[in-house]
């Protein structure tokens, strides 16, 4: 791990609501070419660790620094969710949020939005660049159509696609504003064996063709323990666990607070 | 079959339930001066064919209303034969080209009253394609609109009175400054939504027509500002109706000129951005949408066209007095968009001549006018909720495209 280079480092994360400590004091670091895991019962603050990574929520303590491997070190404390998208930190949603009245590619082309640069003066306008600028965001989000496997779908409003089909696209769509770190929260939910099957290789599919670091919150186990190479596991709000796929399957700790938990319901 | 024998069934029921209801007040007539009882049966015949017409009529819109959308969600909707020849270019230019020599020739073919309602009704079709940029594509209510209008027309009547600058010179500064107050207005509003963007939205509307009216010294208050010049041709003299039909000739040019603009805009990155922000603030940040700017650039470049046009409505009537702004203009600028279709250029534009050229042609119901005008909102609500036109989607061509490979 030593020699790895850490994109995303979060160190002692505290998020408070009122008198309720959603996270406490959670360190966490996903290193390049990696598929990190977050696990943990429900309302185990996953989702708020999250918010709080991508600008959603500003942290009550803690530090979250993002060292990109060309720029400066940039700590990520207090910046608006689209400086953080900027930074190359890009994410999907628990409950899909799509826009539901666009096409699937334009739904994909939003993403291509702070990647590219055309002002209100020269859309007026559109000349040569602005042309060219506007094929060049169709063409890229086509592409990343194809990648996750929904080209067919192109000019289809994005509410009319099936569920499974609507995860990948917010994948796609997240992709599409170059990121060198994507946060997944809870691709997997709501899909079928054979779906999740085949978001398991798109996955390992980006994480491998792209190079792109991965942390995704998830709660098949099937998938976490397939595709990650380190495991954090979460319970009222502390980090109880982490290591390997390995190591979570025999931690006392993660059976009792999870696997055991299931059991019970 | 038996569906619409069940809605025939219902209407009989609905129409005897309206007989019963309405038969002391039609039918029954006591004459007091000659203590007799009328008995008006024809009446209660009316009222039964009526309401047994509106009823049966009613539930057959509803029931096709049911059944399109069943159809729409299941995904496999059809486009209507309009949509499908709207979207066909070829046609479009051509409808274009014939409407614009259409529009050149009318002041030429009618007199200088027809011209007149022509360039109210021109006025507002730019107001709503303004307001579709905050409303229909970004997704902002704004209920105080007409500020803006009013800021464009007070800022060339008195620019005109104490500095006689031309209009010419005004128009652009109007548009300008409607802008400036659209970014005023959008600031402490970043953060709101929904209900609370309309409240405040209201409240600036209000706000700057109570301004006009009280601060007198400044906008001369409820007299208003008489003889503002009428734009100049070069120095030419016009009478009246010359230059009625100058003034026509102008609004048509700003009206290709806001259709113009207003297309690229919707079809540009900064468009997409308007229409994702409407469609989920959350997801739209985090896809690197930076909220502040693009709220505040709908809000700026919806203001602009009202500003402007108020330059124009303040030189075509040369007179105007904060009366001309209440929160009615507004709330008929907003019907239009509504009503017309939000986001879509072509519905605006239709709903614009819709809502101002028919109560102009129909004075002689003009008593009516609000009755009709919300019946029409409560149908079209029920009925077509979309509004007349529906946003027209661009089309996108790219590799892999089937159809269209040679362009790609």
């Amino acid at each position: 791990m030593a020699e790895k280079h850490k994109f995303l480092e979060v160190k002692g994360l505290t998020m408070d609501f009122g008198g309720l400590r959603a996270v406490d004091s959670v360190s966490l670091e996903v290193c390049e070419g990696e598929i990190a895991a977050l696990i943990g019962p429900n309302g185990a603050g996953k989702t708020t660790f999250f918010n709080c990574v991508t600008g959603i929520y500003t942290p009550t303590q803690g530090e979250i620094l993002l060292h990109p491997k060309e720029l400066p070190t940039r700590r990520l404390n207090g910046l608006k969710p689209n400086k953080v998208t900027e930074m190359g930190l890009a994410r999907t949603f628990q409950n899909i949020r799509l826009f539901s009245d666009m096409t699937v590619l334009e739904n994909v082309m939003i993403g291509r939005h702070c990647r590219t640069h055309s002002g209100i003066f020269r859309s007026i306008l559109r000349g040569k660049g602005v042309r060219e600028e506007e094929q060049q965001i169709v063409e890229t989000s086509y592409q990343l159509l194809e990648k996750v496997g929904l080209a067919d779908f192109a000019t289809e409003f994005s509410k009319n696609l099936p569920y499974g089909a609507q995860r990948r696209l917010e994948i796609a769509r997240a992709m599409a504003t170059e990121p060198f770190l994507l946060l997944l929260d809870e691709p997997a939910a709501g899909m079928n064996p054979q779906e999740t099957a085949e978001l398991d290789q798109l996955i390992c599919k980006i994480s491998a063709e792209d190079r792109i670091a991965i942390l995704l919150i998830e709660h098949d186990m099937k998938l976490v323990m397939n595709i990650s190479n380190h495991i954090y596991v979460m319970e009222y709000g502390k980090k109880i666990a982490e290591g390997s796929p390995q190591q979570i399957k025999d931690n006392p700790k993660v059976i009792e607070a999870y696997l055991g938990e299931e059991t019970d319901a | 079959m038996t569906d619409m024998l069940k809605e025939f069934k219902q209407s009989i029921l609905i129409s005897l339930w309206f007989v019963f209801l309405t038969f002391p007040l039609m039918v029954v007539r006591v004459n007091t001066t000659e203590s007799l009882v009328e008995w008006r049966w024809m009446n209660m015949v009316w009222v039964a064919l009526g309401s047994f017409i509106l009823s049966y009529l009613w539930r057959y819109m509803l029931a096709r209303q049911q059944a399109r959308k069943k159809v729409a969600d299941s995904g496999l909707e059809k486009q209507s034969k309009v949509t499908l020849l709207l979207e066909d270019a070829t046609f479009r230019y051509r409808a274009m080209a014939v409407l614009l020599v259409l529009a050149l020739i009318f002041p030429l073919a009618f007199d200088t009253y027809q011209s007149t309602i022509m360039i109210s009704a021109l006025i507002y079709v730019v107001l709503g394609l303004g307001l579709n940029i905050t409303v229909g594509l970004a997704g902002l209510l704004d209920l105080g609109y007409v500020a803006f209008f009013a800021v464009g027309a007070y800022s060339y009547a008195l620019l005109n009175h104490h500095f006689d600058l031309g209009f010419w010179t005004v128009l652009p500064l109007g548009g300008i400054l409607g802008c400036l107050f659209g970014i005023i207005l959008g600031f402490p509003i970043l953060r709101l939504r929904g209900d609370y963007l309309a409240i405040v939205t209201l409240g600036f509307g209000m706000i700057v027509k109570i301004v006009l009216e009280n601060w007198s010294d400044f906008s001369f208050g409820p007299s208003g500002i008489a003889q503002i010049d009428r734009p100049g041709l070069f120095g030419i003299d016009m009478d009246l109706a010359g230059s009625t039909i100058y003034i026509y000739y102008i609004m048509i040019a700003m009206v290709v000129f806001t259709i113009l603009v207003t297309m690229r805009l919707r079809n540009s990155r900064i468009g997409r951005a308007w229409i994702a922000l409407r469609e989920d603030e959350i997801a739209c940040v985090a896809m690197g949408i930076d909220m502040a700017r693009t709220k505040l650039s709908a809000y700026a470049l919806g203001a602009f066209w009202a500003g402007m046009v108020g330059v124009l409505f303040a030189a075509k009537t040369t007179f105007i007095n904060p009366a001309s702004f209440t929160f009615m203009e507004s709330a008929i600028i907003l019907s239009i968009v509504v009503l017309g279709g939000m986001g879509s250029i072509l519905g605006v534009i239709l709903g614009a001549f819709i809502l101002i050229l028919l109560p102009e042609y129909m004075r002689a119901f003009s008593e009516y006018r609000m009755l009709a005008f919300g019946a029409a909102m409560v149908l079209m609500m029920i009925f077509r909720p979309q509004g007349i036109i529906s946003n027209i989607r661009q089309k996108y061509e790219y590799k892999g495209l089937q159809k269209e490979t040679d362009n790609g």
